[in-house]
């Protein structure tokens, strides 16, 4: 097919005198424009994009010059007992974080759409905690953990409960964690659902109750298929927040008690910071970035068809 | 770089910009619809057993929510105030003693809050400086000045939102040990803070978005005018954003506020802390009810913030969500 139609062959464009130059000069300001962001993404997102596969396969200590090592600081990660555990607790924080944090969320703010009363304070208080720094919540609830006279102690000794330990015990130390995030971060979700949630038309209520459906299966046939797009949104973006966990790790516990809090960030954390071994903090965040970017690609293509 | 939790969340925001004149009027009259109803109907809340259960249920709700939300703060304001003596007590005191508030200076000599506080302010105005500089001018010129490989340039923007912050960091971090290229050492500086923070693809998403619906007649108009493009985004395009603005502006400012992190990595030298790492640095050593002092000072400016703001904030959080 070598034959061209007269549509394709254009007649050279007449370009009007200084055309060029204006062109070349509005290319000019708009990298003038962008050249500030570009700077910083470049340092501190796309450089570093590309250094964390170069970092994983090097040795790098700030005092010798960096080597080329291949995969030691895979094998020497693989080979660390704490790693199982940092991905099994990590997994298993993003699931009970999900399982609390997902859904209680999503029935507070069914309940607060059905309330004629005192909904701005409610909304204003259930997001309260989310602007509290990260820092002060969390070394507020390791004051609330303490064994001897902490508040949560205190409150089951009222009920009737023996007192817990808490952090310091193998089988409650994950959940308590778990139970610092969910506080702080629960709002966010509870305010989110319940702006889709007023969006839903009445209309649909009305022609359901009609057919005679209860209030469960109002839920179950109306609100949540009107709101599994956000649903969806907000499981991927919650997914990838969790799986970071780092400041409660670091903050209540260090890891501990024998291993039973280490999550990935924070594992990675050591090896760079206190093992001095970038090299496999590097390929423990490779590792983590790999698994977190599914789940990212997802959210992006979710959102993006949702706008 | 500064966002280390459920930061990124959801397209927030009004997707374009109001009428000019009408901005004021718009944003205020965002009622509920009269009609509205949800999943019990109007009509069963008439009844007699419907009021019985709602305001059961509401009584409910109120006392459940503020125990949780609500308590913890007062505890944290109240236990700062209460001795160490009084701390360990078995059973606790509802009331502090005395009401001490001697602590609270007590606090702010001991771990140095003043610094702290001083620094954190100097980061988060930075922040919100370069944030608004850099991101607004780079979102203008991909809506309106569209450069060659202007597309390639946002896909590249864009594909830092699927890389979490926290995978990063290490290779980000040595970035401010030694800047590529002109090796510079940023640790325990401010820029270490100011300019990863501006590296915001959400933000210039967002501004782009805005821009995007900014109708184009109103920029011709100008530069037929002969006004540069300069002018324009300062006299036109500015003015009639002041909504997406705010709410970068506040997410700005907040992200700064939240991070620990980040500042923990790249501010070490105690005289450069942030707040929230210079309490945690310190928490080991300070008496119990001091440190609470301490923590509760750290929350006051942030929930100001929000008493303040928290129209814009609770906008900018769900406005985008509501076209779900």
């Amino acid at each position: 097919m070598t034959t061209l139609s007269a549509k394709d062959v254009r007649p050279p464009r007449q370009r009007p005198p200084g055309a060029l130059r204006r062109s070349v000069s509005r290319n000019l300001t708009a990298y003038g424009f962008l050249s500030g962001a570009l700077i910083c993404f470049a340092f501190f997102s796309w450089i570093p994009m590309v250094r964390e596969f170069i970092l994983s396969f090097q040795k790098t200590n700030f005092v010798n010059s960096t080597e080329w090592v291949g995969l030691d600081n895979f094998r020497t990660v693989l080979d660390d007992p704490a790693f199982i555990s940092a991905w099994v607790n990590t997994a298993i924080f993003t699931l009970l974080a999900l399982v609390f944090g997902y859904i209680v969320p999503f029935v507070f703010a069914v309940v607060l759409n059905e309330l004629r009363h005192a909904q701005g304070y409610l909304r204003l208080i259930v997001y309260l905690p989310v602007m509290l720094p990260p820092a002060v919540a969390v070394l507020l609830f390791k004051w609330f953990y303490d064994p001897g006279a902490g508040l949560f102690n205190q409150a089951l000794g009222v009920v009737g409960i023996p007192p817990l330990s808490w952090l310091d015990s193998t089988t409650t130390a994950l959940p308590s964690l778990v139970i610092v995030s969910t506080w702080m971060n629960l709002g966010t979700g509870t305010l989110i659902y319940l702006a889709a949630l007023q969006s839903i038309p009445s209309e649909l209520y009305e022609a359901a109750e009609l057919d005679g459906a209860g209030l469960f299966k109002r839920v179950w046939h109306i609100t949540i298929p009107q709101t599994r797009l956000i649903l969806l949104v907000m499981l991927l973006l919650q997914i990838v927040a969790t799986m970071q966990v780092f400041i409660e790790p670091f903050l209540l516990t260090g890891g501990g008690p024998e291993n039973a809090t280490v999550t990935v960030a924070y594992l990675m954390y050591q090896y760079a910071f206190s093992f001095g071994n970038f090299g496999g903090g590097g390929a423990l965040g490779l590792m983590l970035m790999l698994v977190l970017i599914v789940f990212s690609a997802f959210y992006l293509r979710v959102s993006r068809d949702r706008t | 770089m500064s966002q280390s939790t459920v930061q990124r969340p959801v397209r927030a925001v009004p997707d374009s910009p109001p009428p000019p004149k009408h901005t004021r009027r718009r944003r205020k009259t965002k009622e509920r619809p009269q009609q509205f109803r949800g999943l019990v109907s109007p009509h069963t809340l008439t009844t007699r057993r419907g009021k019985i259960v709602y305001w059961t249920v509401l009584t409910f709700v109120i006392t459940g929510f503020t125990l949780a939300f609500v308590f913890p703060l007062y505890w944290m304001v109240t236990g700062a105030m209460k001795s160490p003596d009084e701390l360990v007590a078995v059973p606790p005191s509802f009331f502090p003693e005395e009401l001490n508030f001697s602590v609270y200076a007590e606090a702010w000599e001991l771990l140095d809050l003043g610094v702290f506080l001083k620094n954190t302010l100097i980061y988060a105005a930075g922040a919100w400086f370069f944030t608004l500089t850099f991101d607004v001018a780079a979102a203008y010129a991909l809506s309106k000045l569209r450069p060659v490989f202007g597309k390639v340039v946002l896909a590249l923007v864009l594909s830092t939102l699927m890389i979490p912050p926290m995978v990063i960091l290490l290779p980000a971090y040595l970035s401010v040990v030694e800047l590529p290229i002109f090796g510079w050492n940023l640790l325990n500086t401010p820029w270490a803070i100011w300019l990863p923070a501006a590296a915001n693809g959400f933000f210039i998403f967002l501004l782009k978005r805005f821009f995007d619906s900014i109708p184009r007649e109103l920029l011709e108009a100008a530069q037929i005018d002969g006004a540069s493009p300069m002018r324009i985004l300062w006299s036109v395009v500015l003015p009639v954003s002041r909504p997406i603005l705010g709410v970068v502006s506040i997410l700005a400012v907040v992200n700064v506020w939240k991070d620990f992190v980040w500042p923990l990595l790249v501010l070490p030298d105690s005289e450069k802390m942030s707040i929230s790492v210079g309490i945690s640095s310190l928490s080991a050593q300070m008496p119990q009810n001091v440190l609470i002092a301490a923590l509760v000072i750290a929350s006051i400016p942030a929930i100001l913030v929000f008493l303040v703001f928290q129209r814009s904030i609770m906008a900018g959080l769900t406005a985008g969500s509501l076209k779900g």
